[in-house]
């Protein structure tokens, strides 16, 4: 089955899991996502992918640990263990030419990671710079230890910049700083910024593409929505894209910043806060009292 | 003494066992006067209460009386309305005579999925609509009970023998894909397979039986059923490969390349429409899909026991008149919901819904507001659902299929106070393999174009069928499919 041949703790609750699944690994493209479901029990949720090994048929997720889902996971499976499912890749692949040009015109892209969004931005990157585009990439993170995958976005981008909220490591200060210095300077050097993308959590895919917008610098976001089948199914992780609705799952999940509707797109993310606290807090009462927090397979 | 429709008599035990013993005795005019054997239902206050299925199965006697009540008319109206031929007066003669086993085998010969049809098949519009003694009363309400009858002879089987397995010929050497695990795909990967070819189902989600595990309730469709009848797939040889979504993991032309002969295409109507009307992205606005895909395979009316929430308030509204919107409305009121309220455009009579599923509705306590069309989902002031506001309307002239049409009474609005609205208004075809597979000739509804014979599509040696072809339908017309489609491949294999 999908078994974890790799795991390690890159970051305070940030794990990487390395996983068997050679139909995925074959086929998966930047921008694609995974729906995955770590035990019988658990809810099934959409992951990015960070890495694929078509060799080896592998593919690398990383994982925060938030929910109740993220954290059973985390606490539980190890090397050697297999998740219940795996299923994709799903959405469609990241275009990598640049907004109404020839696939052959090459130019500047900036990519802006927000903590974990370093994650799908990572193949990101990778597939620009394949194609021959100059990329700058902005990581960003609370802080020096939430930081990840620094090196690989190192070796892959034209050039790196760090910064922290907490001014640990880098730039003191938020992604969308630098973004804007970046956007400011190039804009008097009139050397433009043909797209960025932006990818991280909602509110700061929000502010990265309030960013770009007096620049009118084209900019793409990668939407994490709930979901359920992650097919077209359900519909759970509708958002309103300008005027009209679009499905994550199907339609997406990158779509032009400065139409999200970021706003709705939060609230809706909220939709199940009090269950999934109430959730979180049995799991945690089972673990407390000593009982193996691993409930019996649903039917 | 035979007993007679005009002395009546005390329904009971005996009573069936004296039918039993005189079944032989009665002149036609005779048989079509037997009562109806009723069966006895979980009471509505209790079962709101559980997830368990609502009628209780007939007992052994109990099938053998209604099957006796079959007048075995020659010319056979019940079995030639049937999508799989299921041959019923030969199958209601051997209850009759008691020989169960011989009954299942008969029924087995052309459907692999008695348990399932027998309770969820439209029977009031197939086989026992035209049942001769439907007619003799004048009244739907007496045709024999075909489903009924088939459903407890499935589970007698199950439960008494084990299901036997179909004899399979000889290993052809030839393989086929089947995408999709529901009752398309698993009657043509049945077929196939007793045919003696290899047979892969590739299924997306992780367990098989599609709208039969995430669609239909478990108090209409107990899933332990589905998955003994998917089981007896496994035992005959068949394959299933589970979180593939064939589109995405791998396209039609790769299969192909992998060594498959042929191809079927059975993914369903899986696509949710919404009404597009004001407020539908608030908090506590789901489609029935969705809302039922959570309770159902997600386990969600279990939760926190399980990881997938559904929300559970006091207050639902549900949009739709057809079975879908049943299976929501009886769902939220098995959630907890203590105002459950059905919302639909039309009046009762012009209800798509089984009349079967409507009654257990209202029994259910589930308020239905008819000749409502709801025009806006309201908001609260943190952006959740609050009501859904209505067009009061009135029956205007029939449609060109006879239905009268909603027309909307000037200025005439409702609101209905609700924290949770479920849609269930239909579904469409799912796109992701028209999407991804090039050469397939596809109507604008979204579904596929195949030979009406031989369910191939545009493309030699892919076959479509279920509602991927047809548009939101039954489960026996896409197990109709699949029979078909398993044939015609057959025939294909053998030529190429």
């Amino acid at each position: 089955m999908y078994r974890i041949v790799r795991r390690e703790e890159i970051a305070p609750s940030v794990t990487l899991f390395e996983v068997e699944a050679p139909r995925i690994a074959k086929r998966h493209r930047a921008g694609q996502f995974v729906m995955i479901r770590p035990l019988e029990s658990s809810e099934r949720i959409p992951l990015t992918v960070a890495d694929t090994n078509p060799l080896r048929g592998t593919v690398t997720l990383v994982v925060q640990a938030i929910g109740k889902t993220t954290i059973e996971l985390c606490d539980n499976l190890g090397v050697g263990d297999s998740l219940a499912t795996i299923a994709g890749p799903l959405g469609n692949p990241t275009h990598l030419g640049l907004p109404g040009k020839p696939d052959d015109v090459l130019g500047t892209v900036v990519c802006v990671a927000g903590g974990i969004g370093a994650a799908p931005l990572l193949p990101i990157v990778r597939g620009l710079r394949a194609r021959g585009h100059r990329v700058i990439t902005i990581l960003g993170a609370r802080s020096a230890n939430m930081l990840v995958l620094e090196a690989p976005l190192q070796a892959s981008s034209s050039e790196l910049l760090v910064c922290t909220d907490d001014g640990t490591r880098g730039h003191h200060g938020f992604v969308t700083r630098l973004l804007a210095d970046l956007l400011s300077k190039t804009w008097a050097d009139e050397r433009p910024i043909d797209l960025v993308f932006a990818i991280g959590p909602p509110r700061m895919m929000q502010a990265c593409s309030e960013a770009t917008r007096p620049f009118e610098v084209p900019t793409m976001v990668s939407l994490n929505t709930v979901m359920v089948d992650g097919t077209g199914m359900c519909g759970g992780c509708r958002v309103t894209i300008g005027k009209e609705t679009k499905y994550v799952c199907v339609d997406g999940p990158e779509f032009d910043g400065h139409q999200v509707q970021f706003d709705e797109m939060i609230r809706r993310q909220g939709m199940y806060v009090r269950e999934e606290s109430r959730s979180l807090e049995l799991y945690r009462e089972h673990i407390e009292t000593g009982c193996r927090a691993v409930p019996q397979a649903a039917e | 003494m035979p007993t007679r429709a005009h002395e009546p008599r005390p329904r009971g035990h005996d009573d069936l066992r004296d039918r039993i013993t005189h079944r032989n005795d009665f002149k036609a005019k005779e048989r079509a006067r037997l009562p109806k054997v009723e069966w006895a239902e979980q009471p509505a206050a209790i079962r709101i209460h559980n997830i368990r299925e609502v009628p209780y199965a007939y007992t052994p006697d109990q099938a053998r009386a209604e099957a006796i009540r079959c007048l075995q008319c020659k010319t056979e109206p019940c079995a030639n309305a049937c999508p799989v031929g299921v041959d019923v007066p030969v199958f209601l003669h051997l209850v009759a005579e008691g020989d169960f086993k011989g009954a299942i085998r008969e029924i087995r010969k052309t459907n692999i999925l008695p348990a399932i049809t027998g309770r969820v098949c439209p029977q009031e519009t197939q086989c026992q609509q035209n049942c001769a003694v439907a007619k003799v009363h004048k009244d739907l309400g007496f045709a024999v009970s075909v489903g009924k009858i088939e459903a407890f002879l499935a589970d007698w089987e199950r439960e008494q023998l084990g299901i036997e397995l179909p004899a399979i010929a000889a290993d052809t050497g030839k393989r086929i894909a089947v995408v999709g695990a529901g009752p398309s795909g698993l009657t043509c990967g049945a077929d196939l397979r007793r045919l003696g070819h290899a047979v892969t189902i590739f299924e997306a989600f992780q367990k098989a039986g599609g709208v039969l595990v995430y669609g239909i309730p478990e108090f209409r469709l107990p899933k332990a059923i589905v998955e003994a009848e998917v089981d007896v797939l496994r035992r005959m040889g068949v394959t299933f490969e589970f979180d593939t979504v064939i589109g995405q993991t791998v396209t039609v032309d790769e299969l192909f390349e992998e060594g498959f002969d042929a191809v079927y295409i059975a993914t369903g109507a899986g696509l949710p429409y919404f009404m597009e009307i004001p407020g539908e992205q608030l908090n506590g606005v789901y489609s029935a899909n969705e809302y039922l895909t959570r309770a159902n395979l997600m386990g969600a009316y279990r939760f926190p026991e399980t990881d997938t929430p559904v929300l559970r308030r006091d207050r639902i509204a549900v949009l739709g008149g057809g079975n879908v919107a049943m299976d929501s409305a009886r769902t939220a009121r098995r959630l907890g919901a203590k105002h459950v309220h059905v919302i639909y455009r039309r009046s009762h009579a012009e209800m798509p819904a089984r009349h079967e599923e409507v009654k257990h509705a209202m029994e259910e306590g589930i308020q239905f507001h008819y000749l409502r069309a709801p025009t806006e989902i309201l908001a609260t002031q943190d952006g959740w659902a609050r009501g859904v506001r209505v067009q009061v309307c009135e029956l205007g002239e029939a449609d060109a299929r006879g239905r009268r049409k909603p027309i909307p009474v000037a200025g005439a609005f409702e609101e209905i106070a609700v924290e949770v609205v479920v849609e269930a208004i239909g579904n469409g075809p799912n796109p992701l393999i028209p999407k991804t597979t090039p050469g397939l000739e596809v109507t604008r509804h979204g579904t596929l174009v195949v030979d009406p014979k031989t369910m191939m599509t545009a493309r030699r040696g892919v076959f479509a069928g279920g509602d991927i072809v047809a548009g939101a339908s039954t489960v026996i017309l896409a197990m109709g499919h699949g029979r078909q489609a398993a044939q015609a491949i057959h025939e294909y294999l053998q030529a190429a």
